[in-house]
C-alpha cells in the first residue's frame, strides 16, 4: 500500500506517478457475488492481481472459479462488486477492460480444422489487429511458447499440450496486462502439465499478472499468491507463506485441505 | 514488482479496425465453410431434391397461374425455385444457430464474445459471416438450375444480391435469436419441427398463395404473416428485377427485430446466458 500512496489520485480509483504512468492491480476483484436463482455461486469475492505476479486460485471442482472468470471476461454481468482490470470497471468500460486481458479457458477453443496460424489471425482480428501486424504478433506469442515450427499446422494435428500452448500463445497476441487461465492442465500428461506452468511462469518477466485458476496443489510455487475458493467464499488469501502460517500447516497442500475441510464440517454440523 | 501501466480511461478502435473485426470473422466463416464440404453439399442436396424430384413429380399436378412477377405461364420448377433459395438461407441460418450453440459448449464462442468490441458489432459480424456463406451456397444452387433449365434474366442474378443479403440477415439473425435459447445441442431437434418446417411450408416458397386461399383462407393469412413468405417473394422479384416493396419493408423490419432480440439475449446484464445454470468450477 505504501507504494500506492506515494501517488496522487485521479477518481479515487486509479492512483497516478508523476509521469503519469498508473501503479493499478492487473486484476482488482471487490466484494462480487453471483447467484443462479436461488443458489450462491460467488459471495463477497474480493482478490488482487498484482502487476508480474502470478496469483493461483485454488478451489475444488464446483467451488465458482469459472464463475469468477465468466464475471472477470463479461460473459455474465456484474451484478454485486466491482471488477477492475488495470483500473478499468468491466462493466462500465468493458472495450478497455476487455482489451488489456487474455484469457485461457478451461475447455478448448480452437477451430482444430484450421492452422495454428490462421486461428491467431481470427484472434488478432478480434482485437482489430490487421494482418500484417498479425504476423509480426505470431512470431512473438509462439516463440515465447516454443511453437514457430508448428505455424502452419493444422490444430488436430497437435497434442494436446501443444494446443493448449497455442491457446496461451493466442491469450498473449493483443499484449494483455493481465493473464486468466482456467485449470489450463486439466488432462494433459506430467511434462505436458510441467511444460505449460513453465511457459506461463516465464511471462511474469514482462510485467504481466497472471491469476491461475486450479485444483492442483502441486501447481503453487513457494513465491504465488494465493486464493483458496471455497463454495463461492474466499477463505484465505495472500503470500503462500501467509496462508501455510494462518492455517497453522506444514505446507499448501495442508493447508488447502485444512480449510475447505474445516468449511465442509461447519456446513455439515449447521445442515447447509 | 509492480510495472507502471497506461491510464486511458477510454478504449475507442478506428473504423479500420471495425473492418479489420468484421473481415476476420467472414474470413473465418469462410474457411470454416471451405473445410466442412458436407456441410456445403448437404447444403446443396436439399434444394435440389426438392428441385429434381418434388417439382417433376409435381408438375403436372400443380398449375401455376400468371402472377407477378412473371409475364408468362411458368414451369413449376421455375416457381419454386425461389423457394428454394430461400430455403437454403433459412437452414443456413439455422446451422450458423447450431453452430452458436455448439460453440457455446465447447469454448469457441466465448473467444468471440471476450473480445473489447462491442458486443453488438461482434454478433453483426457474425451473422453478416453467415449470410455470405448462404450466398455462395444460393449462387452454387443457381449454376445447377441453370443447366436444369431454370433461368432469370441476366440482370436477375445481380439483383437477386441485395435481396439475398437482407433475407439471409433476417433468417440467420432469427437463428441467432434462437441459439440464445437453446440450452443444449440436443435440444435443437426441436427447432427443425417448430421453426423450420412450419416457416416454410406455410409460405409461398411451394405454392401460390391465392391457391392456399382458396383450400383455406385461415391458412392464407398464416401465410401472409409469416416473414419466410416474404424472404422468399422478395427473391422472387428480385430474380426478375424488381422490387416487392411490402415484402422488402416486412423483411427488413424482421431484420431488425430478430437481431435487436438476439442483441439483448447475448448482452451479459439482460440475456438469457446468464440466468442460467452456471459452469464447473
Amino acid at each position: 500500500m505504501g507504494r500506492r500512496d506515494r501517488f496522487e489520485v485521479n477518481d479515487g480509483t486509479i492512483p497516478i506517478n508523476p509521469a503519469g504512468l498508473t501503479e493499478a492491480p492487473a486484476l482488482d476483484v471487490e466484494g462480487v457475488g453471483h447467484r443462479y436463482g436461488a443458489r450462491v455461486a460467488l459471495q463477497d469475492v474480493s482478490l488482487t492481481v498484482r502487476p508480474a505476479s502470478f496469483t493461483v486460485l485454488l478451489g475444488l471442482n464446483g467451488a465458482g472459479k469459472s464463475t469468477l472468470f465468466s464475471l472477470i471476461t463479461r460473459l455474465y454481468a456484474i451484478r454485486a462488486g466491482t471488477i477492475r482490470i488495470l483500473g478499468h470497471d468491466v462493466g462500465r468500460e468493458p472495450g478497455a477492460a476487455l482489451s488489456r486481458l487474455g484469457v485461457v479457458f478451461q475447455s478448448r477453443a480452437l477451430d482444430a480444422d484450421i492452422s495454428v496460424q490462421q486461428n491467431l489471425i481470427y484472434h488478432a482480428a478480434l482485437h482489430g489487429i490487421g494482418r500484417r501486424q498479425a504476423d509480426e504478433q505470431i512470431t512473438r506469442v509462439l516463440t515465447l511458447v516454443d511453437l514457430t515450427d508448428r505455424r502452419r499446422e493444422r490444430v488436430s494435428n497437435l497434442s494436446g499440450g501443444q494446443m493448449r500452448r497455442v491457446e496461451i500463445a493466442r491469450a498473449l497476441l493483443h499484449q494483455p496486462k493481465l493473464l486468466l487461465l482456467d485449470e489450463p492442465t486439466v488432462g494433459l500428461d506430467i511434462k505436458a502439465r510441467a511444460d505449460i506452468v513453465g511457459h506461463v511462469r516465464r511471462l511474469l518477466a514482462t510485467g504481466i499478472g497472471v491469476l491461475w485458476a486450479t485444483h492442483l496443489i502441486d501447481e503453487v510455487g513457494d513465491g504465488d499468491d494465493v486464493v483458496v475458493l471455497h463454495n463461492g467464499r474466499v477463505l484465505a488469501k495472500g503470500s503462500v507463506s501467509d496462508v501455510v502460517a494462518a492455517a497453522e500447516t506444514p505446507d499448501i497442500g495442508s493447508a488447502f485441505t485444512k480449510l475447505t475441510q474445516t468449511e465442509i464440517d461447519n456446513a455439515a454440523e449447521t445442515g447447509s | 514488482m509492480n510495472g507502471p501501466v497506461e491510464t486511458t480511461t477510454r478504449h475507442r478502435f478506428t473504423l479500420a479496425q471495425y473492418w479489420i473485426c468484421l473481415s476476420g470473422i467472414v474470413w473465418r466463416e469462410g474457411l470454416r465453410f471451405i473445410h466442412q464440404r458436407e456441410r456445403f453439399i448437404s447444403a446443396l442436396v436439399r434444394p435440389l431434391v426438392w428441385l429434381f424430384i418434388f417439382a417433376a413429380g409435381f408438375r403436372q399436378v400443380l398449375g401455376v397461374s400468371i402472377i407477378p412477377p412473371y409475364e408468362t405461364y411458368v414451369l413449376y420448377e421455375v416457381y419454386i425455385a425461389p423457394g428454394l433459395i430461400a430455403m437454403i438461407q433459412l437452414f443456413n441460418g439455422m446451422q450458423s444457430s447450431l453452430t452458436m450453440v455448439y460453440d457455446r459448449e465447447t469454448g469457441g464462442m466465448r473467444t468471440l464474445l471476450v473480445s473489447p468490441f462491442p458486443r453488438w458489432w461482434l454478433l453483426t459480424s457474425k451473422l453478416l459471416a453467415g449470410t455470405m456463406v448462404s450466398i455462395l451456397q444460393v449462387y452454387a444452387f443457381l449454376l445447377i438450375a441453370w443447366f436444369w433449365d431454370i433461368e432469370v434474366p441476366p440482370v436477375g442474378y445481380f439483383m437477386v444480391i441485395p435481396a439475398l443479403l437482407l433475407c439471409g440477415f433476417m433468417l440467420g439473425a432469427l437463428g441467432m435469436l434462437i441459439s440464445s435459447l437453446i440450452k443444449q445441442l440436443e435440444n435443437f431437434a426441436g427447432v427443425m419441427n417448430f421453426v423450420i418446417f412450419p416457416m416454410f411450408f406455410a409460405s409461398s416458397a411451394l405454392y401460390p398463395l391465392w391457391r392456399v386461399k382458396e383450400s383455406s383462407p385461415f391458412l392464407y393469412y398464416v401465410c401472409e404473416a409469416n416473414p419466410f413468405t416474404h424472404a422468399t417473394e422478395l427473391i422472387r422479384f428480385a430474380l426478375y428485377g424488381k422490387v416487392e416493396w411490402v415484402s422488402l419493408l416486412v423483411v427488413a423490419g424482421c431484420a431488425v427485430v430478430f437481431l435487436c432480440g438476439a442483441i439483448v439475449a447475448y448482452d451479459p446484464s439482460r440475456g438469457f446466458l446468464a440466468r442460467r445454470g452456471g459452469p464447473a468450477g
